[in-house]
């Protein structure tokens, strides 16, 4: 039973393992490890668990670009049909598919997860299209398309 | 759904959990003589501590730690499986010249179908538990009541005299039990001898377990069978030891096997392994799982909305599901969860021990060589045995290709195909054929025939008035003198590697095809959606025809996902190249050849819309003249709409 306990607290301590296996898998190693350590229940996840992380991850980005988006009203009002664009993908992000993805991955059907985190990073593409090329969201959008393809590879990881 | 481009590296990994422990902590294995086991446990015991983490009820145990350290390994080769799903790769073009998209709701309203199946709104997925009862046809499917993507699940209902005139009807089922209080999933219905119905479908628990559970209709004598009772002692199958929590679900009809019991199966998976789980019952209440499975093929992955049936060797009616004997041939059919496509294959099925085997195993169940009813946008189908009309009818979710921002914006997502018979084609033997139920012949209404000789690369435009609710039947020969002449040929080169995906589509010519239609186009075809044969010389001079769609050119939207779908059609000797097309606004479905191959397709122009819509015939062969002969009638919506008295 010690030798149990024992061995059991190393892999804990050295539970990042999980995280650099599932991350090796996906197209941003870096990004991924990164992710998921910067969050305490990274270290103690399962796959559905990093997954959810991931998808959390999204959450806050989206939130973040949305405030970004509404800045930008008034600073580049030449810019506001475009903005209205992000502003609507954007949402859809928030109100849609994080919520599809965390319930599909929650009670195992992640297929839905899949659909809801590449929506994502087609949101955010779309979004950035729109400025046709003089957006002055791209590092955000980038992030998003990122995120969005790293978190992708590890719900695939479930089906 | 659309999908991004930036994909997954196909580098396949082999480091299974135990390497790369060991080589993490070499001092410690030397140091300390307990850690020389952390190279042998640690792959163990992490994945206990996985497995641990994973299961929240205790239906399951892991079982053999080896099988889970090649899971690892098969996972990292899933990384390349994903490329393979071409149609769920989306490219953003890039080039600065298509506008990003911004839909609005006239573009967006026309979208919706007028003649399939689809609630008045939000989401819809899996076809459950269809059947026939007292006058009417009922149809219940997974549905979310709360907004336009997946999520809330419910068992919407509808019901109809034709499988095609739809009534809404109120909710079936809703998640108000423990053992179904996160979803009230996929599931079948099974007549007994006594003709009442039983329902067996999956619960999501309020512990996010995957089980089963039975439910009948209050009142059977209610034609409407509008409420159900759940039985009180459910769930009546939880997932049993090696099978995942979270991997087990979609119970099938059942079927009477010869000892007079019921017979059901349930798809799961054991690693990569698709397999089909067996269970006897008497009751529906209790069962006796099977030590062996009714099938299983490595490396398919989850086969969830399994479907086994009997078809008839010989004749062209359809089967009660149970159906045996010397002139049957079995079904068993999967939808595979990691590439969203619906498989087939045909076997013999035995009884007495509950096994079955494919007729052909390298095209198994799940093989991406495989047979499929359909080679677009297919999944979770269903059939059901139509005591009615002696049918055996398929139905099959159709899912979106367009963002989830405009689903959320017209305010719902996905529609059902047109149900067809499903029968064994007796000609070749080796393949099903679909036919869309002669009921939608009911919605045609004024036609227009069409005979007409195409030279190659030429379009002509046909002038049937509106043309986005259209049924089209045709009939194609190519030159005979064009056939002599290319077999003569040894310029002519047999082409080898054609595929719908890889031939380019429909612009990329060749000596015999593509000809064919462009359905959903505008009148300058900037937009267009071309179903089509392309006709190969195949190895031996033997022709070789593949139907395709390409959807690549269907819309101005970048936000979109738009393959090219297609086949390989068998055209027996004799046989004229046939084809069927129904148009439905943003859905188009092709049969070939009687429904050999099918394709359905969804596609969104922004200016083939109203009415702008054109219909175009073409041919693009290099060589060869066709000769083309066809009816096109224009289809009357089915109006659905919510149930009332006056409909009785």
């Amino acid at each position: 039973m010690k030798l149990i306990v024992m061995v059991m607290t190393m892999m804990m301590i050295s539970e990042g393992s999980m995280i650099d296996q599932t991350c090796k898998q996906t197209p941003d190693f870096k990004l991924c490890v990164s992710l998921l350590n910067s969050d305490p229940r990274g270290s103690s996840a399962d796959i559905s668990g990093l997954a959810l992380i991931l998808i959390d991850k999204i959450k806050v980005l989206a939130t973040k670009t949305l405030t970004e988006i509404n800045g930008l009203y008034k600073k580049r009002p030449e810019l506001k049909q475009a903005l209205d664009q992000c502003s609507r993908r954007y949402k859809t992000i928030l109100n849609a598919d994080v919520p599809e993805a965390i319930e599909a991955i929650s009670k195992g059907v992640p297929k839905f997860g899949e659909d809801g985190v590449i929506d994502a990073g087609v949101e955010a593409s779309v979004c950035e299209e729109g400025f046709q090329g003089k957006s002055p969201l791209t590092s955000l959008t980038k992030s998003m398309q990122n995120i969005s393809s790293v978190t992708r590879a590890v719900v695939r990881m479930l089906l | 759904m659309a999908s991004t481009e930036a994909l997954l590296p196909v580098t396949s990994r082999q480091d299974p959990l135990s390497e790369s422990r060991s080589d993490q902590i070499p001092e410690t294995r030397r140091k300390r003589p307990i850690k020389v086991h952390l190279a042998v446990c640690s792959g163990l015991l992490l994945i206990a501590l996985y497995v641990t983490l994973i299961v929240t009820h205790d239906g399951s145990t892991a079982q053999n730690g080896a099988k889970d350290e090649t899971s690892t390994e098969s996972r990292a080769r899933l990384a390349g499986v994903s490329e393979k799903s071409n149609d769920r790769v989306w490219r953003l073009s890039g080039d600065g010249k298509t506008e990003a998209f911004p839909w609005n709701n006239t573009m967006l309203s026309w979208q919706r179908t007028a003649f399939h199946f689809q609630p008045e709104k939000n989401w819809m997925n899996d076809p459950n538990g269809p059947l026939f009862y007292k006058g009417w046809y009922h149809f219940f499917y997974q549905y979310n009541p709360n907004a336009a993507v997946w999520g809330d699940i419910v068992w919407g209902h509808a019901v109809s005299k034709d499988l095609i005139h739809w009534l809404y009807l109120p909710l079936a089922m809703v998640p108000d039990k423990w053992y179904d209080a996160n979803g009230v999933w996929t599931g079948s219905a099974t007549f007994l001898d006594d003709g009442s119905i039983v329902m067996l479908y999956t619960g999501s628990t309020d512990k996010f377990v995957q089980v089963q559970n039975l439910a009948y209709p209050e009142d059977p004598s209610d034609p409407l069978l509008l409420k159900w009772t759940k039985f009180s002692g459910n769930p009546v199958l939880v997932p049993p030891p090696g099978i995942g929590a979270k991997d087990f679900r979609d119970p099938t009809t059942a079927w009477k096997t010869s000892s007079g019991k019921w017979r059901i199966t349930i798809g799961s998976k054991v690693n990569r392994t698709g397999i089909s789980l067996l269970y006897d019952t008497t009751d529906f209440k209790t069962y006796e799982k099977h030590e062996t499975l009714l099938h299983q093929v490595p490396n398919t992955g989850m086969w969830e909305c399994v479907d086994f049936y009997p078809v008839s060797k010989t004749k062209v009616n359809g089967l009660d599901t149970s159906v045996k004997g010397p002139d049957v041939k079995h079904i068993v059919k999967a939808s595979m969860d990691d590439t969203r496509i619906d498989h087939y294959a045909i076997g013999t099925y035995y009884d007495s021990n509950g096994t079955w085997v494919p007729d052909n195993p390298s095209i198994d169940v799940g093989i991406s060589t495989g047979l499929r009813y359909d080679y677009g946008k297919f999944y979770a189908s269903k059939t059901f045995y139509d005591q009615n009309k002696k049918r055996r009818i398929l139905w099959g979710w159709i899912g979106e290709s367009d963002s989830e921002a405009a689903d959320v914006q017209k305010g719902w997502s996905s529609v059902q195909g047109i149900p067809r018979t499903v029968v064994l084609d007796t000609k070749t033997g080796k393949n099903l054929v679909q036919w869309p139920v002669e009921e939608i012949e009911s919605l045609r209404l004024s036609n227009k025939k069409f005979h007409m000789k195409v030279g190659p690369g030429t379009v002509v435009p046909i002038d049937v008035g509106s043309a986005a609710q259209l049924d089209i039947e045709a009939e194609f020969k190519i030159k005979k003198e064009d056939l002599e002449i290319i077999f003569g040929e040894d310029s002519v080169e047999a082409d080898e590697e054609f595929s719908c995906q890889n031939g380019g589509g429909s612009t990329v010519r060749g000596a015999l095809g593509p000809f064919g239609f462009s359905v959903l186009a505008d009148q300058s075809l900037s937009e267009h959606t071309p179903v089509y044969f392309y006709v190969t010389k195949g190895k031996d001079s033997k022709l070789k025809t593949f139907f395709c769609t390409d959807t690549s050119r269907s819309t101005m939207a970048n936000d979109v996902v738009k393959p090219v779908y297609g086949s390989f059609v068998p055209v027996l000797k004799g046989e004229k190249l046939t084809m069927r097309i129904l148009v439905d606004h943003s859905i188009v479905e092709g049969f070939a050849q009687g429904g050999r191959t099918c394709i359905t397709s969804r596609v969104y122009p922004t200016k083939a819309i109203y009415g702008a819509t054109k219909l175009f015939l073409f041919n693009n062969a290099i060589d060869a003249t066709i000769t083309a002969s066809f009816k096109v009638w224009q289809m009357n919506s089915a109006f659905i709409h919510p149930y009332s008295a006056d409909d009785l």
